[in-house]
């Protein structure tokens, strides 16, 4: 009995975390909208999907993604071969951001926008041209960001600095990039961590930090998803001064 | 059936997403690390459950909530509902508006935020880990609220800012300077743990809603371009967080220090 209840614990979760969207729809459209719902049979089914899934993925999680996640940190920290963790950090990077469909979506519909405003032709093929362009430097730029966090618990250098470091780049690249990247520059820094390079990543972060003496999982683990909020708006809007 | 075919289609995609991160972390496992991965069978059950998950997951919302989704920011951004009483004298093109007109959109966009951020499968993550490091010190719990919360605050703001057309690096190099200051002042634990909450909050869930509701307000908005206004609330819901989670830090750790001298009174005496 208690064993299939903890089974379920993750199915209440989940139930949990989604009360609140339901309910925030629920009154836009009783009470605000004074609308009813369509659809209300697809609805359901698309809920309890929800509720499987998301009860399915944590349970995964749990049980196969972070435990290996740290026990590759904890053998690279003990190989100690930099160079090979450094590659393996950049191809998580690059390979987890290349697919991200956030990031498809979002280039997409920039690479649709720039055409209508003339700063690119508006044929297929440079809007695929521009769309590739911006999801390659992106994807690159999370590659450097996961290297240089690595390198950061590596060598222990305090986040703060490095982060307000790359505010000032941020701030200063603003002003030098034409004004129609700028927007889509700040966006990119927000889709590019996907929903399974998050956990891996800090799995990695987090078992790097506590395997290394000297390192604090809590203050060294952290910030490598900071870097690659960071890194892409940097690089984005480069990309937008070379290319226009 | 056709629900079958839309399952096996997202399955394939979350496939095609998951291979190459699988073939990274196997590659460098045997040839590099040369180990033989420990309790495979555990670990492959654990990817094919986060598989099946996120295919369900991503289908339901695909089905469920997005259409949802842009439904209500339709509707929410239609000037039939915006202005009702002008919208039925057959006034249909306004000049100019005022922000306050949007009231409904804030509301709407501080809780759409609030409540897609507490279901982010990326936050619940960084959040259990976030509890186990700290020993129980940072609540998964309350790291979430207070990432919802900062989601929130910053997606309102960001409506706003897109209502009266202002500057989108203004409010950024502003919160900017928050988080710095911020960051001189706040425990120093919390600190990666709140660069990283910037990070992680927006992604399947709420970027395509966002996205949604802030090209609808920019192409209905009389003097607004999608171009220009368009984007940028993915950058708010991303800086927001941040401050938010170091505020929770330092909230709590004045209460601390409150009891902790209220304590210190009594014993004196």
């Amino acid at each position: 009995m208690r064993n299939l209840l903890s089974q379920l614990r993750p199915l209440f979760e989940a139930a949990r975390d989604l009360t609140p969207i339901i309910l925030v729809i629920l009154f836009f459209q009783e009470l605000v909208l004074k609308q009813p719902i369509p659809n209300m049979q697809e609805m359901l089914t698309g809920l309890v999907m929800v509720l499987l899934g998301l009860a399915l993925f944590v349970r995964g999680l749990e049980i196969g993604l972070f435990p290996l996640g740290e026990s590759m940190a904890f053998a690279f920290a003990k190989k100690g071969n930099v160079f090979w963790l450094l590659l393996f950090a950049f191809l998580l990077g690059f390979g987890t951001t290349v697919a991200e469909p956030a990031l498809i979506a979002v280039v997409g519909k920039a690479a649709e926008i720039a055409a209508q405003g003339g700063v690119i032709d508006a044929t297929a093929e440079a809007m695929d041209g521009y769309a590739n362009g911006l999801r390659m430097t992106v994807a690159l730029s999370v590659g450097i960001a996961i290297v240089l966090g690595v390198l950061r618990i590596l060598k222990g250098w305090p986040l703060h600095f490095c982060i307000i470091g790359g505010y000032f780049v941020v701030v200063i690249m603003t002003y030098f990039a034409p004004d129609e990247i700028i927007g889509i520059a700040y966006d990119s820094g927000g889709v590019t961590t996907s929903t399974i390079t998050v956990p891996l990543v800090t799995a990695l972060g987090v078992g790097l930090a506590s395997s290394i003496r000297g390192r604090n999982p809590m203050l060294d683990g952290f910030g490598l998803i900071a870097f690659a909020s960071l890194l892409p708006m940097i690089f984005v809007m480069l990309f937008g001064i070379l290319t226009v | 059936m056709s629900h079958i075919e839309l399952f096996l289609e997202t399955m394939q995609s979350t496939l095609r997403d998951v291979i190459p991160i699988a073939a990274v972390l196997v590659g460098f496992q045997l040839f590099v690390l040369r180990q033989r991965i420990a309790h495979v069978w555990r670990v492959l059950r654990g990817f094919i459950y986060v598989l099946l998950g996120l295919a369900l997951f991503l289908m339901g919302l695909e089905e469920a909530i997005f259409p949802l989704g842009e439904v209500m920011a339709a509707q929410l951004t239609n000037p039939a509902f915006l202005y009702g009483e002008l919208y039925q004298e057959g006034i249909t093109v306004l000049e100019a508006v005022s922000w306050q007109d949007y009231t409904w959109v804030y509301v709407f966009a501080f809780a759409i935020g609030l409540a897609t951020t507490l279901a982010e499968p990326s936050l619940i993550a960084v959040g259990m880990k976030a509890q186990q490091v700290s020993g129980g010190a940072i609540s998964a719990w309350g790291l979430r609220l207070a990432v919802s919360f900062g989601v929130a605050a910053g997606v309102a703001l960001g409506c706003f800012r897109i209502v009266t057309g202002t500057d989108l690096w203004l409010y950024i190099v502003v919160a900017y300077v928050v988080v710095i200051l911020q960051t001189l002042r706040a425990p120093k634990m919390i600190i990666p743990l709140a660069y990283d909450s910037g990070g992680v909050t927006t992604s399947t869930v709420t970027v395509p809603l966002l996205a949604a509701l802030g090209l609808g307000l920019a192409a209905t908005i009389p003097g607004r371009s999608p171009l220009i206004d368009g984007f940028g609330l993915i950058a708010f819901a991303s800086v927001f967080p941040i401050m938010s989670v170091m505020g929770y830090a330092q909230i709590s750790r004045w209460l601390e220090k409150r009891r902790h001298a209220e304590k210190g009174g009594e014993d004196a005496f």
